[in-house]
This record gives structure tokens, C-alpha cells and sequence, in this order.
């Protein structure tokens, strides 16, 4: 179990992407696939964070704990994820108003009971 | 069927993904680094040295969103607004209007609660863009928090319901500023999202050039976009 407690943040991350993508392939309503869309964003979001993490470091600002001669974090991903947060709301909401149009349509939110659309 | 299915693909997924973060396993003892080990890339190392000099910020995330990366910012910005029109095209074409379905009003303590509230949560996003280059936080971010008092409006009391049509010209006139300042630099100086003003003292509040100006554009456009797609799908009235 070395290789777990060795790299235990990208074992987190890439679990949060591998259950999101589990729920977008079984099940089979639609608000819960958006759910896990999310899921997976949420992992890459942090799998980027902790990429750029460094040992004992602050926060890429100029502070006390910097002065005090701590090292700072890698910002880059920072403000990527920063970027990929704003960019996976509006996938979200873009996703749900879809979700609320094939309510409309259909009368639910089941996919396997939506009969165009099957697998 | 399906989920059996589904699991053998993620445990292929899962155990690749493993034997891609230890290394390689094959090849030359020296050149078996694992993908993602404790070196890491002096990229970051060069703008957490440099950017306190070279954009007057201390808050080196808002340089590299605002100042060194100001383009892909803008670039997000459109992805934005074009997920918010397609929400609201999506939302508002061909659609009849379900009719006799009036929410019930909130209580007198939710929605005089409510009221009370609102202001100050427009006031602390403010407070966040606007000091985005200093501390943690910044346009997204304070944007997000104005949002979120739209949000109290919609669900608590209805009455004060932002103008669907005030918010648009909001929203599309702080993108257009943030472009006219991206042009304002390339006249002044030619080049894109030039930092064309003084640098000003660290640690002040006007200061580090115009990276609290772009940001309170992006608060004022992300928190009147985020609020317009709460209003689109809490069923706002237009």
C-alpha cells in the first residue's frame, strides 16, 4: 500500500474522476449524470491544484508567511483552475437546461425511458 | 450488464492511470522519473519571483489571470456568455408559458430577511473584486458571491428582482470595457492588455496597474451573467 500513501492526493483525484465517469456510464438519470460531469471536474480541478503544490508552501501572495521565507505554490495552475471552475459551472447550468427542455418534452427524466435515445 | 461493464473499463482506466504516475517501467534506470514526482517545472518559480516587480500585485494568481495570461482570461469570458445566451435561447424558444402556476410568496421573516441581506452580500462581493489584486479572491470570485445574493433574491422575495434587461446592458457593457482597456494598451504601448498604468505603491489599493480594473469589469460580468442564468433557470419572468 506504499504507492496509495505515497501519491494519495492523485489516488484522491483520479477516484473523484473515476466515480463521476462510473456515474455517467450507469445511470441513467439525467440530473444525476450532471452530477457526475461535475464529479469529474472537480477531480481534474484538484488533480491541477496538486500538481503544482510544493511542500510546506503558502499561498502565491506576497504575506507574512512568505517574508518568513516560506516557499510559494506554483500560481499557474491556480489560475487555471480558477479559469476551469467558471468554465465547468456554465457547462453545468448549459447541461441542466437541457435537462429541464427534455422534461418538457418527455415527461421524464429517465434516459433509459426516453425511446430516440437508448444504449 | 452494463455496470459490469462500465467497472472493467474503470478499473483498466484506474490501473493506468497508476502505472502512469509511477513511471515508466521499461527503458534506462536513469531515464525512469515518475510522471508527476517532487520536481517540478520552474515555470511557476519564474512569475512567483518576478511578478511582484513586474506587475506591482502581490497576489501573483490575479498577474498571471489579469496580466500575463489577460487573453485566455478573455477567451473564458466569451465561453461564459456564449453557455449564458445558449442557456437562455435553449430556455425561451419555442417554449409555451405554463400559465396559473404563481410561486407562493416567502414568509414575512424569510422575506424581510432576505431584503435585509441582499445589500450586503452585493457588498462583500465588491469587496472581493475590487481587492482581488491584494488577497485572496478577485473578479471571478466576487462574482460568483453577487451571484449567490441574486440567488436569495430569487428564492426569498421576488419583488426585488433585478431587471432582466438592466442586467444584459450590464453585462455587455463591463465585457465591452474590458476589451476597450485590452485596445486602450495597444494603442498605448502595441501590444494587447498592455499594463499602460503606474504601478503605484505595494500593498495600496490603487495600485498594480489596471489588474483591479479588469477585475472589477469581470466581477460586474460574471456576477450580472451568473445571476442572469439563476433568473433563466429559477423561471424568471423577462
Amino acid at each position: 500500500m506504499s504507492f496509495v500513501a505515497d501519491y494519495l492526493h492523485y489516488t484522491g483525484c483520479f477516484g473523484l474522476v473515476l466515480i463521476g465517469l462510473y456515474i455517467v456510464l450507469v445511470k441513467s438519470n439525467l440530473i444525476k449524470i450532471v452530477i457526475g460531469i461535475n464529479l469529474i471536474d472537480t477531480g481534474v480541478n484538484l488533480f491541477l491544484v496538486s500538481v503544482g503544490y510544493i511542500q510546506m508552501g503558502t499561498a502565491p501572495i506576497f504575506s507574512e508567511a512568505q517574508a518568513a521565507g516560506r516557499e510559494m505554490v506554483d500560481p499557474v495552475p491556480q489560475a487555471l483552475v480558477l479559469t476551469a471552475i467558471v468554465i465547468g459551472v456554465s457547462v453545468a447550468a448549459l447541461a441542466l437546461s437541457v435537462a429541464v427542455r427534455l422534461y418538457e418534452h418527455y415527461g421524464t427524466l429517465d434516459l433509459s425511458r426516453v425511446r430516440e435515445l437508448k444504449w | 450488464m452494463k455496470q459490469a461493464l462500465s467497472l472493467a473499463v474503470l478499473l483498466l482506466l484506474a490501473v493506468g492511470l497508476a502505472s502512469a504516475l509511477r513511471g515508466p517501467s521499461v527503458g534506462a534506470e536513469a531515464n525512469r522519473t515518475a510522471l508527476f514526482d517532487d520536481q517540478k517545472v520552474n515555470f511557476g518559480r519564474r512569475y512567483t519571483s518576478r511578478a511582484r516587480e513586474e506587475t506591482g500585485a502581490p497576489n501573483v494568481v490575479a498577474s498571471v489571470v489579469v496580466t500575463y495570461r489577460g487573453l485566455d482570461t478573455l477567451g473564458e469570458v466569451a465561453v461564459l456568455f456564449i453557455a449564458a445566451t445558449g442557456l437562455a435561447t435553449l430556455l425561451h424558444t419555442g417554449r409555451q408559458r405554463v400559465s396559473g402556476t404563481a410561486p407562493e410568496g416567502a414568509s414575512l421573516i424569510v422575506f424581510t430577511g432576505c431584503r435585509f441581506i441582499f445589500p450586503l452580500i452585493l457588498l462583500f462581493g465588491a469587496y472581493i473584486f475590487v481587492h482581488g489584486h491584494l488577497t485572496p479572491g478577485g473578479g471571478f470570485q466576487g462574482g460568483a458571491i453577487v451571484a449567490s445574493g441574486f440567488l436569495l433574491v430569487y428564492l426569498g422575495c421576488r419583488d426585488r428582482e433585478p431587471s432582466r434587461r438592466r442586467l444584459n446592458a450590464l453585462e455587455s457593457l463591463s465585457g465591452l470595457a474590458f476589451v476597450v482597456i485590452g485596445l486602450i494598451g495597444l494603442a498605448a504601448g502595441g501590444s494587447f492588455l498592455l499594463d499602460f498604468l503606474p504601478k503605484g505603491s505595494l500593498y495600496a489599493l490603487f495600485s498594480a496597474g489596471i489588474i483591479p480594473l479588469v477585475y472589477v469589469f469581470i466581477g460586474f460580468k460574471v456576477g450580472s451573467e451568473l445571476g442572469g442564468i439563476l433568473g433563466d433557470l429559477s423561471g424568471a419572468r423577462r
